[in-house]
């Protein structure tokens, strides 16, 4: 549905050219949902609005629906972007204009007529729930009622695609997951293809079917994301994991952390379970089989879509050939593990 | 005050009425485009031409840099050739609404630039046309703007227009010169400065309402 082929982007030229994006790949097939994440100025918005050529790409070619849209007139190219939906960060919203107008908007700009308009801006603030607001100004709707009210009139022009350029990073938590809801039934019901920039895991966790992490204009890594949670190949998608799953040593544990190992030392391991190793009694196991005792510092499992992540730091007390044996145990059965670091016995 | 006397501030009243109403008017009209135009050539916008937009800024800067007094004999040729005639209310109405064209313009332009620029880019991802991004978009969001910056003009021509009676151009600021000071009537200085205030106080109080009532934020 969306092809994007080694598009770049370069503002400025010769030796001030800076780089917005550089010879990105990314294929998002229909009735998907797609996530890219990254970090402020990784070059998401620049992406997204490669698609519909808010922004042109310097070079590379952008297919959506089958239609190269680099080569299409401007007016070729207006007709395109009524099969594209788009919906903002901060909703943009025309103030002037009742929820209904705004809804309507975009079948004006078509052309259609009053009644066709009232038949279609109706139903669609039935679907995001705000009829009733329907003669209200935007300014009277909360921050989730705005980005309904803009995911309507998105939708007003029966798009096959919807873009959504960090749609719910001014909504707060609970907000944000009822917007996400909406997205997925979108998807579902209506069977458009969503791609959705996020700086936020929670969004991609939540409805993403495949995920790509940009960095510095290029994608780094692109995977399902059940993959992506349980096994990120790159530092950052390592990054982005922890952060999200906020599971990092406790801070006075970090200072005692030691890369060396000795006789008197323990280490400290992150195990990551997924699949069917969540359901294994392994730290019990471990115990009796290695003569380890394993104390836990923190520990968490995840429901990333279908998948079980189960996630914990431990300390592993024994003999360096004990706990040696010990990891080798659990890596035997298929867990992750990174050994954190080393602390001095009988603290 | 004889009736006469009435009569004749009645009359100046009106003059200063007409020559607001005419030049406010046409210079609303051709200002408005101006002011847009200056708008959306600029670099980056919807209708980027930067030589286009550099010519208009500096021939709007140009128009609003003479002094209007000295624009008014200046262009004496032109406004013979327009209405036939360098005095009364009608000549004067001529500098009045050359010299409101490119201030009206860049208020408008002012009002332009308070719009975030994220409603045009939705806009555009709705397919919209960049004359349709004008008239849907750009004029209805920086109708607020607009309105205070035509009443600015409207206030501003007031006091010009009494400053186009001191050559003959009639209304309030004519007779104040002739009456007033040269005659040395103070009554009737008092008078015309007074109506000049309650007419500024009006336009003000009509240009505050119309915001206060088309606000939706």
């Amino acid at each position: 549905m969306i092809e994007l082929s080694n598009i770049s982007k370069t503002y400025g030229s010769g030796n001030n050219a800076v780089y917005a994006l550089k010879e990105v790949n990314l294929t998002v097939p229909r009735g998907t949902i797609h996530g890219v994440i990254g970090l402020s100025g990784a070059g998401k918005s620049t992406l997204i609005r490669c698609v519909n050529l808010l922004e042109r790409p310097t070079s590379g070619s952008v297919v959506v629906d089958g239609q190269e849209m680099t080569r299409l007139s401007r007016a070729e190219l207006n007709q395109a972007r009524h099969r594209i939906g788009m919906i903002f960060q901060h909703f943009n919203l025309l103030t002037t204009r009742t929820v209904f107008d705004n809804v309507a908007l975009p079948l004006e700009l078509m052309g259609e007529k009053r009644r066709a308009i009232k038949n279609r801006v109706l139903p669609l603030l039935e679907m995001v729930g705000l009829a009733d607001k329907a003669k209200q100004y935007p300014a009277q709707l909360s921050g989730g009622q705005k980005q309904r009210v803009a995911i309507a009139r998105a939708l007003a022009s029966k798009p096959n695609v919807l873009l959504c350029d960090e749609a719910t990073s001014a909504l707060d938590p609970q907000t944000t997951g009822s917007i996400l809801e909406l997205l997925r039934d979108i998807n579902q019901q209506l069977d458009i293809t969503i791609l959705l920039i996020t700086h936020e895991m929670e969004v991609v966790k939540s409805i993403c079917h495949r995920v790509s992490l940009i960095s510095a204009g290029k994608l780094v890594e692109d995977a399902e994301v059940g993959d992506f949670f349980t096994a990120p190949r790159t530092q950052l998608g390592r990054e982005f994991l922890n952060d999200f799953l906020q599971l990092s040593p406790p801070k006075e544990l970090i200072e005692r952390l030691s890369e060396t190992s000795g006789e008197d030392t323990h280490p400290v391991v992150r195990l990551t379970f997924s699949g069917d190793t969540v359901s294994t009694p392994l730290i019990s196991r471990l115990a009796r089989e290695c003569s380890v005792d394993v104390s836990i510092l923190q520990a968490k499992v995840e429901s990333i879509q279908e998948r079980t992540l189960g996630l914990m730091i431990a300390e592993l007390l024994g003999t360096p050939a004990q706990t040696q044996q010990a990891i080798s145990y659990l890596e035997a059965h298929q867990l992750q593990v990174e050994v954190l670091g080393h602390v001095q016995r009988n603290v | 005050m004889s009736s006469a006397m009435f009569d004749l501030i009645l009359q100046a009243t009106l003059d200063t009425l007409y020559m607001v109403a005419i030049s406010g008017v046409i210079s609303t009209l051709l200002g408005i485009p101006l002011g847009v135009m200056l708008y959306v050539t600029r670099p980056r916008q919807i209708l980027a031409m930067p030589v286009l937009n550099q010519t208009l800024g500096i021939i709007t800067n140009i128009g609003r840099s003479i002094p209007f007094i000295i624009l008014m004999v200046a262009i004496i040729p032109f406004t013979r050739m327009l209405v036939g005639t360098s005095i009364g209310i009608n000549a004067a109405s001529v500098p009045l609404t050359i010299a409101a064209i490119p201030f009206v313009a860049r208020l408008i332009e002012g009002a332009l630039n308070e719009i975030s620029p994220g409603l045009i880019e939705s806009a555009q991802s709705m397919g919209a046309t960049p004359w349709q991004i004008i008239c849907k978009v750009l004029i209805p969001e920086a109708r607020g703007g607009i309105i205070t910056g035509l009443t600015i003009t409207l206030v501003t021509l007031v006091s010009y227009s009494a400053m186009a009676g001191a050559v003959g151009g009639g209304g309030l600021g004519d007779l104040g010169i002739r009456y007033g000071y040269n005659r040395f009537n103070p009554t009737i200085m008092l008078i015309t400065v007074i109506i000049l205030v309650v007419m500024v106080q009006g336009f003000q109080s009509l240009g505050d309402y119309l915001v206060r009532k088309t606000d939706r934020k």
